[in-house]
């Protein structure tokens, strides 16, 4: 079975380490603040100026002047601290962020990423996902396999315009975990009952398979 | 207006001055922050031919999306306008100029500006449409483009409380954009929630010193909120 978003969201978090500050973009990236490890602290950030995210208010908490980078009411927790996009972007772009997990559209075997246009449709802007993905030494990708008419979204080379160029190492599908390196992708582990034969027929780029493949447990 | 006293007793007074083909810089994330206030006004005076610096360009009936709908913007950069029909339209028929910029790379473009540099390198955008055209430098093995930076002929911000002396503090995440913002215009307005006596703000606490702030205003606000999201009591 494919992973759920949940089940994706929960992978990834497995990614997490104590002490981490993490950026998570919007989507399935956002779920993985639901799944952080028992007994692990990691601070979220959010570039519209916040680190140390906390949950959604309740209805007597909602401030308008206490938002997330998706624009949605949320608190501050605990050890938090808010600041100017320049300080939010210095963090990002310096390095600073342990994590960044981020959607998109299209991966490629160099590492390349295209998250933002679809050229001839409606172009929304990049928001902050082009500093997120050139600022961060450690990045991981969630999207789907395929699209829903079929296509594979793991490709020898992105057809949509670029994000950023030779920045993806790490990309987790509802099919399978994959590492990017050499100009391959090497599969690292599959969804639980997801065959290796499956993952190759939707992998359009090149596919590196090992003798075994782990199933990923929940 | 005396010495440092920067209060200016109407929104009339405090844009006077802007006319056609002007470039503004807003600040503002989504509808958190924004000078609304002082857009209205704007839109009020009904100059036409803008140029508009902000991360977003509001919604179709509130912020910068008035302006929109008024036609009174030539051209927008912008980092995210995925909330507004009006823009996309204007942007597909072509009536609408827009610059996509990368949100950090706006912000150190309006930081750039306010203080003084006129360009710098970043890696953002290297490889991507938005680095087609642009010089390339490479430092310690990693390729970088080159970013010009942004002033403007007005800034409009909004703070949370300020002095007479323009000194403004900012509340949570309504900061974003705006110190920035207020660096970097020729003439740089503030609208506040509450104007206090000097002495009232703890020097260091400050966010924007007074020194970056010509006119000062106090506003009521609308304060929309854009996604209300809650979780159970």
């Amino acid at each position: 079975m494919a992973l759920t978003r949940e089940q994706m969201a929960e992978r990834v978090a497995r990614e997490l380490r104590d002490g981490f500050y993490v950026n998570l973009g919007i989507g399935i990236p956002t779920l993985v603040a639901n799944y952080v490890p028992k007994g692990m602290e990691v601070m979220l950030q959010s570039e519209n100026g916040l680190l140390g995210m906390g949950p959604f208010p309740t209805d007597s908490e909602v401030d308008a002047d206490m938002i997330n980078a998706g624009k949605q009411t949320v608190t501050a927790r605990v050890g938090a601290s808010i600041f100017s996009s320049v300080e939010s972007f210095a963090m990002i772009r310096g390095g600073h962020v342990d994590l960044t997990v981020l959607g998109a559209f299209e991966v490629d075997v160099q590492g390349n990423i295209a998250s933002w246009m679809v050229p001839g449709k409606l172009v929304k802007g990049m928001g902050g996902a082009m500093d997120l993905v050139a600022g961060a030494e450690n990045i991981i990708v969630t999207m789907m396999h395929a699209s829903k008419d079929g296509e594979s979204k793991l490709l020898d080379r992105c057809s949509l315009p670029l994000t950023g160029s030779g920045c993806i190492k790490r990309v987790l599908t509802d099919l399978a975990y994959i590492e990017i390196a050499d100009g391959a992708f090497h599969l690292k582990e599959r969804a639980p009952g997801v065959s290796v034969e499956e993952i190759k027929a939707k992998t359009a780029g090149r596919l590196i398979v090992p003798a075994s493949v782990p199933e990923m447990k929940f | 207006m005396a010495g440092f006293d920067k209060r200016v007793d109407s929104y009339e007074a405090a844009l006077a001055g802007l006319t056609d083909n002007m470039t503004v810089i807003a600040g503002g994330f989504g509808l958190c922050g924004i000078p609304e206030n002082l857009i209205a006004q704007i839109r009020r005076m009904g100059v036409k031919g803008l140029t508009v610096v902000s991360n977003n360009c509001g919604v179709d009936d509130f912020g910068l999306g008035i302006l929109l709908k008024d036609r009174q913007i030539k051209k927008m950069i912008a980092s995210y306008v995925g909330e507004n029909a009006e823009f996309e339209r204007q942007l597909l028929s072509g009536e609408l100029e827009v610059e996509l910029t990368p949100q950090g790379t706006l912000a150190e473009k309006i930081r750039a500006g306010g203080a003084g540099i006129p360009a710098f390198f970043t890696a953002t955008g290297y490889g991507t449409p938005v680095g087609e055209n642009k010089e390339v430098r490479e430092f310690n093995g990693r390729k970088y483009i080159l970013e010009p930076s942004i002033t403007a002929d007005f800034a409009i911000v909004k703070g949370w409380k300020a002095d007479w002396y323009g000194n403004v503090v900012y509340r949570h995440t309504a900061q974003n954009f705006n110190p920035a913002a207020a660096t970097a215009g020729r003439i740089t307005v503030v609208e506040v929630e509450e104007i206090v006596e000097p002495g009232q703000l703890e020097p260091s606490q400050i966010h924007t010193p007074g020194i970056y702030v010509d006119r000062l205003i106090q506003g009521n606000f609308e304060k929309r909120i854009e996604k209300r999201t809650t979780r159970a009591a």
